[in-house]
C-alpha cells in the first residue's frame, strides 16, 4: 500500500473539533436531564397518612436505628415506602438490544477496514 | 512517529509527534497498587450503596461478589494484554493495536467520560464531606458547596500538572489511610474490638429482597461501582520502571484488596444502617462508611470514617485526572484528538495541556449533574469499556498466539474469563435499562455519532501505519 501522508489540520479547524466533541458530550449527559428522561425516579404508590413505625414495616430494632439518625416516622414517610418502578416493555428491551448490537457492529466493521489499511502500510502486503 | 521500543526500562516514554521529550518512567508496582485502589476505594465510601436502594441488601452483596467477578476477569485479560502494550493510553492502545482505529478511539472516550465522570461524582461527594464538617463544628446555615468542589478539582489538577511521582506517592499514602479506617471501623463495630453494634437479622427481617430476583439483577448497576476504575492501572503503563512485572502485580494485587474491602464495607453498613436509608445515596446515606461510624458512637471512629471518606475522594479524584489526562493525551499523541493534546510539559514531564483541559468539562458535571446521574455516566462508559475486553483479548489471543509474543502475564482458563465477562456485562446492560434506558440509549447514540464522525472526518488527519508502535510481528490473518 502506498504510504498515506495526511494533511496538516489548521489551528481553527482542531478548535472546532474540540467544540464539537465537548458540545457532544454535554449533550449525552444533560439533554435527557433537560427532558425529564432521565428515569431512575423513586416514587411511594401508597403513602400512610399518620404513620408509625410499625405501619412503616419497621420493628423495634429498625426503628431504633432511624431515631439514632435522627427521623420521625413522619420525616422517613417517604424514605421508607418510596419504590423504583421495574416494569418495561418488551419493544422498548428490543430496542436497546439492537442499538447496542448496531453500535458494536458498527464500530467493529469500520475499526477492520481501518485497520487493514494500518497493518497494510506498516507490514506490507 | 519513531519506531521505539516502549516497553524498555532504560529509555523515558515516546515523545513523537515534535514531542522533544517523553513522560517519565520513575512508577513501582506501589504505585500502580496505588492508582487502581485509589481510584477505586471511594466506589466502598459511597455510591455501591445505591445498589441497595435498587434490590435491598441481600441483592447488594449478590451485586457485589458477581460485579468482583466481572472485575477479576476484567484485572486477568488486561493484565495479560497491558504486560505486552506498555503504553499510556491502557486500553485505548491496546484497541489500537489488537482491533482497529475506531474501536480505539471509542475505548479512548469511554475511558476519558468514565474517569472525568468519576472525578465529578468524587468533587461532588467531598463538597457534601465538608458542609457536614461545618455542621459538625456548629455551623447552621447551608454551606455552599460549590467552592469545595472547584477547590478539589483545581488543586488535584495542579498537582497532576506538577509531576506522576508525587501525585501518586501522595495517593499511595491516602489510599493506605482510607483502607485501614474501613478495616478499622469493621473491627470496632464487628464485635472483634470491644462491642458489637451489628443486628444484621433484625434489620434484614422483613426486608430480605423488597423486590424479588428483579431486584438482584438491578443492583448490578451500582454493584459495579465497588470496583469500577481498577482498570486504570494500564494508564501508568509509559511511568513504571518495569510494565511487565509491575502492571500484572499492582492490578491484581488491587483487585484482592478491593475484594476484601467491598465485602467489609456491604457487612458493616448493612449491619448497621436500615436498608431504605442505606440504599438512598441522595436523601439518606451519601457517605454510607461514615453514616454508619456517626451511629457507633465514637467520635474517634467518626472523625477516622470522616478522614477516610474524604482522602477516598481525593485519592480517587487525583487517580482519575491522572488517567483520563493520560487517555486524553494518548489520543491526541495520535491526532485521533487534535495533536495540540500530545504535548509532554518540558520540565514536568507530564500531559500538561490534557490536564488542563479536563478541569473545566469535570467541574461542567460536577456542578451541574445530580450524583446518580454523574455515576451512572461514569459507569456506562467502564461497562462499554468493559464489553470490549472479552472481543479485545480473544482478537489478541487469535491474531498472536502465546508462542508468538513473550507475555508479562498470561490469565488462566482463555476463554472462560471472557466469555463471563461478556455474559455479566449482558446481565448489568439489562440493570442499566431497567432504570435508566433513556441514558443508555442516549449514550450509546451519543457514540454511534462520534464514531461517524471520527471515521468520516477526524481519521482523515491520522498517519496510519505510524499508529502501530509495538515491537511484534504481523498479526494473523493479515
Amino acid at each position: 500500500m502506498a504510504h498515506y501522508t495526511p494533511p496538516k489540520q489548521g489551528k481553527a479547524s482542531q478548535l472546532f473539533d474540540v467544540v464539537v466533541l465537548v458540545v457532544l458530550t454535554i449533550g449525552a449527559l444533560f439533554v435527557p436531564l433537560w427532558l425529564n428522561m432521565a428515569g431512575a425516579a423513586k416514587s411511594v404508590a401508597n403513602p400512610i397518612a399518620d404513620p408509625t413505625w410499625e405501619a412503616l414495616g419497621q420493628n423495634a430494632a429498625q426503628a431504633a436505628k432511624y431515631e439514632a439518625l435522627g427521623f420521625t416516622p413522619e420525616t422517613a414517610h417517604d424514605l421508607i415506602l418510596a419504590r423504583f418502578d421495574y416494569s418495561f416493555s418488551i419493544g422498548a428491551l428490543l430496542t436497546m438490544i439492537v442499538v447496542i448490537v448496531l453500535y458494536y457492529f458498527l464500530i467493529l466493521r469500520f475499526s477492520e477496514v481501518e485497520y487493514r489499511e494500518v497493518i497494510s502500510e506498516k507490514f506490507g502486503k | 512517529m519513531a519506531d521505539v521500543d516502549i516497553t524498555s526500562q532504560t529509555m523515558d516514554g515516546m515523545g513523537p509527534h515534535g514531542t522533544k521529550v517523553g513522560l517519565l518512567r520513575v512508577l513501582g508496582p506501589a504505585h500502580v497498587w496505588a492508582l487502581g485502589v485509589g481510584i477505586v476505594l471511594v466506589g466502598e465510601y459511597m455510591g455501591w450503596n445505591f445498589s441497595v436502594g435498587k434490590g435491598g441488601a441481600y441483592a447488594a452483596l449478590i451485586a457485589c461478589w458477581f460485579a468482583g467477578i466481572l472485575y477479576s476477569c476484567v484485572a486477568m485479560i488486561d493484565s495479560e494484554v497491558t504486560s505486552t502494550v506498555a503504553s499510556a493510553g491502557g486500553q485505548y492502545t491496546q484497541a489500537k493495536h489488537i482491533i482497529g482505529p475506531l474501536m480505539a478511539f471509542n475505548v479512548g472516550l469511554y475511558l476519558v467520560f468514565a474517569y472525568t465522570m468519576l472525578e465529578a461524582a468524587n468533587a461532588i461527594t467531598a463538597g457534601y464531606l465538608f458542609s457536614v464538617v461545618a455542621t459538625m463544628t456548629g455551623y447552621s446555615g447551608e454551606l455552599d458547596q460549590r467552592p469545595f468542589i472547584i477547590l478539589v478539582i483545581t488543586f488535584l489538577a495542579w498537582l497532576n500538572y506538577r509531576g506522576v511521582l508525587a501525585t501518586l506517592t501522595f495517593n499511595l499514602v491516602i489510599t493506605a489511610v482510607a483502607f485501614s479506617a474501613i478495616i478499622i471501623l469493621f473491627l470496632s463495630t464487628s464485635g472483634i474490638l470491644g462491642g458489637g453494634i451489628m443486628d444484621h437479622a433484625a434489620l434484614f427481617e422483613g426486608h430480605e429482597l423488597p423486590y424479588g430476583w428483579v431486584g438482584v439483577l438491578a443492583a448490578m448497576h451500582f454493584g459495579l461501582w465497588y470496583y469500577l476504575g481498577i482498570e486504570g492501572t494500564t494508564q501508568a503503563a509509559e511511568e513504571v520502571r518495569s510494565p511487565a512485572r509491575s502492571l500484572p502485580f499492582g492490578t491484581l494485587a488491587g483487585i484482592m484488596t478491593l475484594l476484601i474491602a467491598a465485602t467489609l464495607t456491604w457487612y458493616v453498613c448493612s449491619g448497621i444502617l436500615p436498608w431504605e436509608f442505606l440504599g438512598d445515596g441522595v436523601d439518606g446515606a451519601v457517605a454510607p462508611l461514615f453514616s454508619a461510624a456517626q451511629l457507633s458512637g465514637s467520635m474517634a471512629l467518626v472523625w477516622l470514617l470522616g478522614f477516610g471518606t474524604l482522602f477516598a475522594t481525593l485519592a480517587s479524584a487525583n487517580g482519575c485526572i491522572n488517567d483520563a489526562s493520560r487517555a486524553w493525551f494518548a489520543m491526541g499523541r495520535d491526532k485521533y484528538l487534535p495533536g495540540w493534546f500530545g504535548a509532554v510539559h518540558p520540565k514536568y514531564r507530564t500531559p500538561y495541556r490534557a490536564i488542563i483541559f479536563l478541569v473545566p468539562i469535570a467541574l461542567i458535571f460536577a456542578l451541574g449533574a445530580p450524583l446518580d446521574q454523574v455515576i451512572t455516566f461514569s459507569i456506562l462508559s467502564g461497562l462499554l469499556g468493559y464489553t470490549f475486553m472479552p472481543l479485545n483479548i480473544i482478537l489478541f489471543r487469535r491474531k498472536w498466539p502465546l508462542d508468538t509474543i513473550k507475555r508479562g502475564y498470561e490469565h488462566p482458563f482463555h476463554p472462560i474469563p471472557a466469555i463471563a465477562l461478556l455474559t455479566l456485562c449482558g446481565v448489568t446492560f439489562f440493570a442499566v435499562f431497567l432504570g435508566y434506558g433513556t441514558q443508555l440509549v442516549a449514550m450509546i447514540g451519543f457514540y454511534i455519532i462520534v464514531s461517524l464522525w471520527f471515521h468520516f472526518w477526524r481519521y482523515r488527519f491520522v498517519n496510519r501505519g505510524a499508529q502501530f508502535t509495538m515491537p511484534w510481528p504481523k498479526p494473523r490473518g493479515y
